[in-house]
């Protein structure tokens, strides 16, 4: 019988390989190859150039700007997503104080969790433009025109937002955890529900506190779903295309503007790709972005291994 | 990290469809060299030569064409009006139409798959940049098309019944490579009917500007608005007051991005006059970070008096203009001691048109822009999209004119040959990105005069002679 298991793999297996090695892993390595040569991104036409691209990449102020912000991003948007993330699970599926000691959420746990989770069903496109009309310059956007009924701002000079050098990366990280917190409150709530009910009641009869309960229980039991999490947000964290090239200025060139104050890896590639035509320094771009892609996902793996709990 | 993913698998894809595609050519010739019969149109090059006298580039009436036009503020209806015509003449032709504002989405594979489509209205925010197509020879040339004879009067050529200045947006290094179809007026707009209400009389020069304005706050409208998000808009007030002031010389300096240029006084007085404008405080209240569609509405609405744009903004805001609005157009007001006349204004011919090199109908679509050109498709066009083309008189007396392009047409007679019109933004891409930068800067009050000077001066030194 044993003979025949390999066939048996195998032939399961060819299909999704094959797709996989001509869809993903064949084009990475185009772009390895493009991003040695002089590629115009309009024709079939290219010159070898050798590493020119990745030398010239280190000597780019902009690319060097989009780094530090992509870097920032890979910071922040995990760190920030992740803590008020478990904070609402917690509060929705333990954080009840249930009169006869069961444990349970917060009243209304089932609406909110539907609340919570409703910007996940919004596609990036729609984000762009309702958060557009949030951050509308006069007084017609949604900030702005609350901030000058409570008379907190002069309506004759309103806070510009995206266009603000000093706000516009703030902005879009708002925007970036507030489309992603939803799916992680889903996620972490699906984790805590499978922590039995009984640890919770022990270390209540134990007289532990709601915050006890989170750092001592909550948080180790669903270590391992907070780290998917980051891994998963890191990688988020080094696109944040959609979302800068829709809504900062200056439009219809990928925004990454004020003063490339928005500026992100995957824009400036984009910029260079199409608009300027030069597509093998795009390339080179892409290869950078993918092998720091691929280091952070390995790195953040390691680093978060912990000894897993059995429960 | 996604985007280049995606784009890797739309290579794939291109490898597909470029196998299918030489696939599919072989087959029919095989099939030509079996029967006969079979239409050989993989050639792809234009053959000017081996058509007659009313069928110059050898069209074929059954060879499909395939049509892309941008959908922006001209809309594609008409173009849907120049198909027709083109199967009037050749209806064994079945056209593919698309209207799209993601020129370069959508083309961008198909000229690296080599299958580019016949005829190509490459305009918008995400037009295929002429510079970088023309360097890769992707577009065919167009003198065929300006020496073949004229549709309506065949002893006249084509290059004959253009309006001045018309080719020079689409020359790069001597060679046309775009036909630029619609006539394009630059400078401010403001409300007729607002302006007589008020008792307001349109600015002649500078001063006069900036005294209006003085009186236009202080009614409580804004004096001006720009499109933020956009920053080139504001460029058409910015570079048309530095060229006015300049004269024809430095304009042509600043237009090849000559940094020297930029050490003329000519450029610190129109810099410092535009510049008056943010110090002045006359900017409408959130312009710096509006888009053109909101800054324009708030224009329709009335909260500002002035705005920069091109002449298809009639078209565009048509929906929301008020009826009785009257919209009217203003030459950039001129400073003391301008070099060109008062009259003088930026125009140019807009919606650059291409056939590329590799269009499986390459002869079709020359014939689509030569139909292009006719009287009746010029009037079809001025009728569905407001605006005037490159044909000299192009509208006949039976098309109604809107008040915006009447009052821009007027000013186009008035500055008779006094025109000038900035290539720059077609094809030094990199430079034009700095400089709206720069503005940008400018118009938010975060970089005075001098640093505008000095960071578009860096730029222009950036600017490898091509």
């Amino acid at each position: 019988m044993r003979h025949r298991k390999y066939p048996f793999i195998v032939g399961f297996l060819f299909l999704p390989v094959l797709l996989y090695t001509v869809l993903v892993i064949w084009p990475y390595i185009q772009t390895f190859g493009y991003s040695l040569t002089d590629w115009s991104g309009v024709s079939p036409t290219m010159n070898f150039v050798g590493f020119k691209n990745y030398t010239a990449l280190l000597h780019d102020d902009v690319f060097m700007t989009a780094l530090g912000h992509n870097l920032l991003l890979i910071i922040l948007l995990p760190l920030v997503t992740i803590v008020l993330a478990l904070f609402f699970a917690f509060m929705l599926n333990v954080g009840g104080r249930g009169g006869t000691g069961g444990i349970q959420g917060v009243r209304g746990a089932g609406f909110y969790k539907v609340v919570f989770f409703f910007p996940q069903v919004l596609s990036v496109a729609i984000l762009a433009v309702l958060f557009e009309a949030v951050y509308r310059t006069d007084g017609g956007g949604l900030l702005n025109g609350i901030l000058i009924k409570l008379g907190l701002e002069n309506a004759q000079q309103p806070i510009l937002w995206l266009s603000d050098p000093d706000l516009v990366f703030w902005c879009i990280l708002a925007v970036l955890i507030w489309s992603g917190v939803g799916f992680y409150l889903v996620m972490f709530s699906a984790a805590m529900q499978s922590i039995p009910k009984d640890i919770y009641e022990a270390a209540l009869l134990d007289g532990s506190g709601r915050s006890q309960t989170f750092f001592k229980i909550t948080i180790p039991l669903l270590w391992d779903t907070i780290q998917t999490a980051w891994v998963y947000l890191a990688i988020a964290a080094m696109d944040a295309f959609a979302l800068v090239s829709t809504m900062t200025p200056p439009a219809g060139i990928y925004g990454g503007g004020p003063n490339h104050r928005s500026e992100v890896l995957a824009t400036y590639l984009m910029r260079n790709f199409l608009p300027f035509g030069k597509a093998g320094y795009a390339c080179a771009m892409g290869v950078v972005i993918f092998f720091i892609t691929l280091i952070l996902s390995v790195v953040s793996l390691r680093v978060t291994r912990r000894e897993r709990i059995e429960y | 990290m996604g985007s280049a993913i995606e784009y890797n698998r739309r290579d794939i894809f291109k490898r597909a469809a470029a196998i299918t595609v030489l696939a599919a050519g072989g087959g029919s010739l095989l099939a030509a060299c079996a029967g006969g019969t079979g239409s050989s149109s993989g050639g792809g090059s234009a053959s000017p030569g081996g058509g007659s006298a009313s069928n110059p580039f050898g069209v074929k009436a059954s060879d499909p064409l395939d049509v892309v036009i941008f959908k922006g503020g001209y809309g594609d209806d008409y173009a849907k009006a120049f198909e027709a015509i083109y199967t009037k003449d050749y209806p064994g032709a079945k056209i593919s139409h698309l209207g799209t504002t993601d020129i370069a989405g959508k083309l961008q594979p198909r000229f690296n798959a080599g299958s580019p489509p016949d005829v190509v209205d490459n305009s918008g925010a995400s037009q295929l940049k002429l510079d970088v197509l023309a360097k890769n020879g992707q577009l065919t040339e167009l003198t065929p098309l300006l020496d073949a004879p004229y549709l309506d009067d065949p002893t006249k050529k084509v290059r004959d019944v253009l309006l001045p200045g018309t080719l020079d947006a689409g020359t790069i290094d001597g060679k046309v490579w775009s036909l630029n179809y619609v006539y394009t007026v630059f400078g401010l707009w403001y409300s007729n009917k607002l302006f007589q209400e008020k008792g307001w009389t349109p600015p002649k020069t500078w001063d006069d500007f900036m005294t209006l304005s003085a009186t236009i706050k202080a009614s409580g409208i804004a004096p001006f608005a720009h499109q933020g998000k956009y920053p080139y808009y504001a460029n058409y007030t910015l570079m048309d007051l530095i060229a006015k002031q300049g004269g024809m010389d430095l304009f042509k300096r600043l237009d090849a991005c000559d940094p020297t240029a930029y050490d003329d006084p000519a450029v610190k007085a129109g810099v410092s006059a535009f510049y008056e404008i943010m110090d002045k405080d006359y900017l409408l209240p959130g312009t710096n970070g509006m888009t053109h569609t909101e800054s324009q509405t708030a224009w329709c609405q009335g909260k500002a008096a002035f705005i920069p744009c091109g002449s298809w903004l009639e078209n565009e805001m048509i929906k929301i203009t008020p009826a009785d609005f009257d919209m009217a157009f203003l030459p950039v007001p001129s400073l003391a001691g301008d070099k060109m006349p008062p009259n003088t204004l930026r125009a140019g011919a807009g919606e650059p048109f291409i056939v590329p090199k590799q269009a499986k109908n390459n002869a079709g679509g020359l014939e689509f822009l030569r139909i292009m050109l006719t009287k009746g498709a010029s009037g079809q066009f001025a009728s569905a999209a407001n605006s005037l083309t490159v044909l000299k008189d192009g509208v006949g007396a039976d098309v109604v004119l809107k008040p915006g392009t009447k009052s821009s047409s007027a000013a186009l007679t008035a500055a008779g040959t006094n025109t000038f019109y900035y290539t720059y933004p077609d094809i030094q891409t990199e430079f034009d990105t700095a400089l709206q930068a720069a503005t940008a800067d400018l118009c938010a009050k975060r970089i005075g005069p001098d640093q505008w000077i000095a960071q578009a001066k860096a730029a222009a030194a950036k600017v490898k002679p091509a």
